[in-house]
């Protein structure tokens, strides 16, 4: 039988334990809100963007009338022969499946693609870690490149997440418009976890070129959270006081939507075509923006969920110990006084 | 006629500017525009550049790289990737980065490099000129 030293020892170290857990669930709490507040700062521009280029692909005959082919190269199909995909995963671990899933899904997609040749962004140094452990890195492939098809890692973003700074998806945005202007690959795939609020999550593959419709999302591959993902992820939120339901937009919205769309006739002081070949890449660039600002507060609040099912695991596990350790000190007790008792009656 | 229009400058990261004013000048790429109230309505891009706005006595400078306005007659909106205010700008990292882009203006090797920091040049001149002139 354990003794009594043994287990109040350990009880000691799962409360410390419990302790770290419960801190780490509180910080990560408190950078969800953050990340959030900052998802929601950055979506009144993403809105007037995409609803002003709306309006101007009407205006501007981005369509050729004749062919019914795009004007812009960014909104040209070619046979998906050469995909770019960009993963993005956390800096960091222990934030139960999070990492793994988004690499799950990667792979995934991964086959569905197979045969193709494949290059591969990581973003964040988990998702690098594991892809680097599975793909050779390699050079971005040439235009004309006769190898043969095959999965690469071209580039890898580590240490960005802290805070996620517009520069930083501008210049992803940059290399890829320019690599698919050049024709140097065929499409670009996100692959990230979405966030729309603790308990409406999902990770998907969303294509970010070619421009399919502007305002709508293409999304090639999802999955869902599970009940019982979302019923952790409740009480996790719950106990760490975070708003369950996405912050209401509506009317911030209302005011992006009249954003270049009032019904005056404007004085357009350039070409519509030409002021829609400018606004188009920063729309990607926003796109990718908002992938990187939705998947940190994915992380956040992943890590927040497990570490609250830490501390409740360490709870159960200290109630258990416990219970233990007074069973043993009762059968000790009750082993001494036999023992007296005994002892006694021999005595005498 | 009202005297003033409302204003609200935009950027990635958050709303920037949400004010009123009684004139302003803007940046278009085809040259700066004035804007009074009860402009007509007009759609422009930006370039990098200096937006000034007068609200009452007091003027107010932000730099910006880069945007896209909507002018209404009682509205301007704006869309800016970066929009800093005078008093935002840290003048000694502008200085700084005005000298590197001046650095790599000569050394640049290709047309590329070039016009990478012909861009960055303009940027730290429009931010320090933006820095000196403070809100007056």
């Amino acid at each position: 039988m354990a003794n009594i030293l043994d287990i109040r020892r350990r009880i000691r170290s799962v409360t410390n334990t419990r302790q770290i857990t419960k801190a780490m669930k509180m910080v990560s709490a408190a950078k969800l809100r953050r990340a959030q507040d900052r998802a929601l700062a950055a979506r009144p521009y993403a809105q007037m963007l995409s609803n002003v280029l709306k309006s101007l692909v009407s205006r501007a005959e981005i369509y050729d009338p004749e062919t019914g082919e795009p004007r812009h190269p960014l909104l040209a199909h070619r046979p998906e022969n050469r995909i770019l995909l960009i993963v993005v995963t956390g800096d960091k671990g222990l934030a139960g499946a999070f990492n793994t899933n988004i690499l799950k899904a990667a792979t995934r997609f991964l086959e569905s693609k197979h045969g193709k040749n494949i290059e591969i962004e990581a973003v964040g140094r988990k998702g690098r870690d594991f892809l680097k452990r599975r793909f050779k890195a390699a050079k971005p492939r040439e235009k004309d490149s006769q190898a043969a098809p095959a999965i690469t890692i071209v580039g890898e973003q580590v240490g960005v997440l802290q805070k996620v700074e517009y520069s930083f998806a501008s210049e992803l945005a940059e290399n890829i418009i320019k690599r698919y202007t050049e024709q140097e690959i065929d499409a670009v795939y996100l692959v990230y976890n979405e966030f729309k609020s603790v308990i409406a999550q999902r990770l998907v593959v969303e294509k970010v070129l070619p421009v399919e419709h502007v305002g709508e999302t293409e999304i090639a591959q999802y999955e869902g959270m599970t009940q019982e993902q979302k019923k952790e992820a409740i009480e996790a939120a719950k106990g760490a006081g975070v708003r369950l339901r996405p912050a209401d937009t509506t009317a911030a919205d209302a005011v992006a939507a009249k954003f270049g769309t009032a019904q005056v006739d404007y004085i357009y002081e350039q070409p519509t075509g030409e002021l829609f070949s400018a606004l188009l890449p920063k729309y990607v660039t926003i796109q990718i923006f908002h992938g990187l600002l939705e998947s940190v507060a994915a992380e956040h609040a992943a890590r927040m969920t497990a570490m609250d099912s830490a501390t409740n695991n360490a709870t159960d596990m200290i109630d258990s110990l416990t219970l233990a350790m007074n069973r043993v000190r009762q059968a000790k007790i009750t082993k001494e006084i036999i023992e007296i008792v005994s002892g006694a009656a021999a005595a005498s | 006629m009202a005297n003033t229009f409302q204003l609200e400058i935009v950027t990635p990261e958050k709303v920037a500017v949400r004010d009123s004013a009684e004139e302003m000048q803007i940046p278009g790429t085809n040259g700066y525009l004035g804007i009074l109230p009860g402009h007509a309505p007009l759609i422009t891009e930006l370039a990098v550049g200096e937006i000034t706005y007068r609200n009452g006595s007091t003027v107010h400078h932000l730099a910006v790289a880069w945007g896209f306005a909507e002018v209404l007659p009682d509205k301007v909106t704006i869309l800016a990737e970066t929009a800093e205010r005078a008093e935002e700008i840290d003048l000694k990292r502008a200085q700084l980065a005005k000298q590197r882009a001046e650095e790599e203006f000569k050394t640049g090797a290709s047309e590329q490099d070039f016009t990478r920091a012909e861009d960055d040049l303009k940027r730290a001149e429009v931010r320090l000129q933006v820095a000196q002139s403070k809100n007056t």
